[in-house]
């Protein structure tokens, strides 16, 4: 048990038997987890999963219920100040300080770490430059666009020059153009080696930036592993999908693809199925019913484990 | 959990927050800082002063300047500490930010409180200066007055914290004003000696926090210092105690899920 323990204390988050209630509602029901160096862990789940809950745990900004959790080798219980000396939190809301300029955005929460004077300047001036906010040192924060924002939410995570940085539905709410500038920016911190933990409930999100993930539902893990490899192994590599409105044409095209020997998964208008090698598209069952094969994803693996949607 | 002495710094840097604030928008607070009091203690003392004779020596005037320092210490930190805070808690969402980092919950209330208590610091000198150039002060010890306005501006923080943490919206701050601290004004010895009024009146009058803190300054502008003044601050620390340990104690209910 001594050698386990060892070994678990060198990891960035150990989470054993993890538990959170508020009140009667259980929001993380016994999750165990690793996070290993310098990867990029993502928590996949609709809203409601418990991802947020568990990040919060992470962050020491919510008490563990019951079971251990443990963030660089550290008790979240009774270790708050240092593990929070050592992670950066980027929440979900944007909760910049509005009456202060962007640079003193930065300076005062550098601050808030005891990082003062010359240094807080500094760590802010190249904080700013890695974010390609540096124009904007002396704007106002309500004067930045949502994706500028993000982008300073960001890099006010990074000023304590955190091993862990844990991000919470970091792309939500920009536009597709935003977004990618936000993921070039998160890889570009995995190169430097900072560990990520991150939220999402966008499918391309997780399979963009994800090393690893677990796929949470109801507060429970359904499945564990690197997003190709839980892609393949959950959902195979091709699904079919058929879509329509008519629910008579929706069900022949079900019978069809079942009979053909697939299993199916059915949300309100489209049938998905999995595990077809080959089928003839224009089969007359599929025709009415707008049938595409298409290469599986994260979606496909949370409707297979779970029999909905992520976004219902 | 209460703070400890090694916290004050982390305290601090909340504070360092607010007073970075404060400067950038210094210039639109001076201005109301002092022509406030000056329209109060003018409105007042001269208005009603025509009417009023306190049947000795002093003038009407002159017996409210010490009140009014004690009256707009208290509104400067509860203003703060109500609308202040609630709008840096729950608009702004900044002690959530502030609790991500080394800062606890602790801290963060503890900072809050020592801003407070500065606003009140603020409020109780620029009306002293005032009072001291028209030649009301009639004593060295007035420039106790400050660090006195500091010590009460604590309690009255603490006070202020605690009807924020219990605050669903803005409209609680009105309710705590129209029936906390206006009569806390009225009552408190600002306007009218208390031996004026009825022993009952007079009993719970010395019981609410304004009435001994107004006591105190009135004997330091004045000179002339009774034990009753170190009952006053013994009893304001035994408050300040007690409000402090509530204020901690429902914002990190409120806060800490």
């Amino acid at each position: 048990m001594d050698g386990a323990e060892a070994v678990d204390s060198v990891k960035p988050v150990v989470a054993r038997g993890l538990i959170k209630t508020f009140g009667d509602l259980v929001a993380v029901r016994g999750i165990d987890f690793e996070v290993r160096h310098g990867e990029c862990f993502g928590f996949l789940g609709p809203n409601g999963a418990g991802k947020t809950s568990t990040m919060r745990m992470i962050a020491c900004a919510s008490p563990v219920t019951a079971g251990t959790l443990s963030v660089n080798g550290l008790p979240v219980q009774t270790q708050p100040q240092r593990i929070k000396a050592n992670i950066g939190i980027v929440p979900q809301g944007d909760n910049l300080d509005d009456e202060l300029s962007v640079v003193d955005n930065l300076r005062l929460y550098a601050g808030y770490f005891g990082i003062r004077g010359p240094d807080a300047m500094s760590r802010a001036v190249s904080a700013l430059e890695l974010f390609q906010l540096a124009d904007r040192a002396r704007s106002r924060v309500d004067e930045l666009s949502g994706g500028m924002k993000r982008r300073l939410l960001i890099a006010r995570g990074l000023i304590n020059d955190p091993a862990i940085i844990v991000l919470d539905e970091p792309t939500t709410g920009l536009d597709p153009q935003a977004r990618h500038l936000v993921w070039r920016t998160l890889r570009r911190l995995k190169d430097r080696g900072v560990t990520m933990l991150l939220t999402t409930h966008y499918m391309d999100e997780a399979a963009e930036l994800c090393d690893r993930l677990i796929v949470m539902h109801e507060g429970r893990i359904l499945a564990e592993g690197a997003p190709a490899e839980l892609i393949r192994s959950v959902a195979g590599e091709t699904v079919v999908e058929a879509q329509s409105m008519d629910e008579d044409a929706l069900t022949r095209a079900a019978n069809y693809l079942r009979e053909s020997g697939a299993e199916t998964e059915q949300t309100p208008d489209t049938v998905h199925a999995f595990g077809l090698s080959g089928i003839d598209l224009q089969a007359p069952a599929l025709r009415d019913a707008h049938a595409r094969t298409r290469p599986a994803n994260l979606e496909d693996v949370f409707l297979r484990l779970t029999g909905r949607g992520l976004d219902e | 959990m209460l703070i400890t002495t090694q916290r004050i710094p982390f305290a601090v840097r909340v504070w360092r927050r607010n007073w970075t604030v404060f400067k950038r928008f210094a210039m639109a607070e001076v201005g109301p800082l002092f022509v406030e009091p000056l329209v109060v203690l003018g409105a007042m003392g001269l208005g009603l002063g025509a009417y009023v004779s306190l049947g000795g020596e002093v003038s009407y005037l002159e017996f409210i300047g010490p009140g009014i320092i004690g009256g707009y210490s208290l509104f400067a930190a509860f203003f703060e500490c109500t609308y202040g805070s609630y709008t840096r808690m729950a608009i702004r969402g900044l002690y959530e930010a502030m609790i991500a980092t080394p800062l606890s919950i602790e801290d963060v209330i503890t900072g809050e409180v020592l801003w407070g208590a500065t606003r009140s610091f603020f409020s109780a000198t620029v009306i002293l200066f005032v009072l001291a150039i028209i030649g009301f002060v009639d004593s060295p010890f007035a420039l106790l007055i400050p660090p006195l306005a500091f010590f009460a501006g604590i309690l009255f923080s603490a006070m202020a914290l605690l009807v924020t943490a219990h605050a669903p919206s803005f409209w609680t701050f009105n309710y705590a004003i129209t029936l906390g601290v206006m009569p806390m004004y009225f009552f408190g010895g600002v306007f009218f000696p208390l031996e004026r009024y009825p022993d009952v009146v007079r009993e719970v009058a010395w019981a609410i926090p304004l009435t001994p803190y107004v006591h105190v300054v009135r004997e330091l502008v004045t000179g002339n210092l009774t034990m009753t003044s170190v009952w006053a601050l013994l009893y304001l620390l035994a408050l300040t105690g007690v409000f402090y340990v509530l204020a901690v104690a429902r914002m990190r209910s409120r806060l800490i899920r």
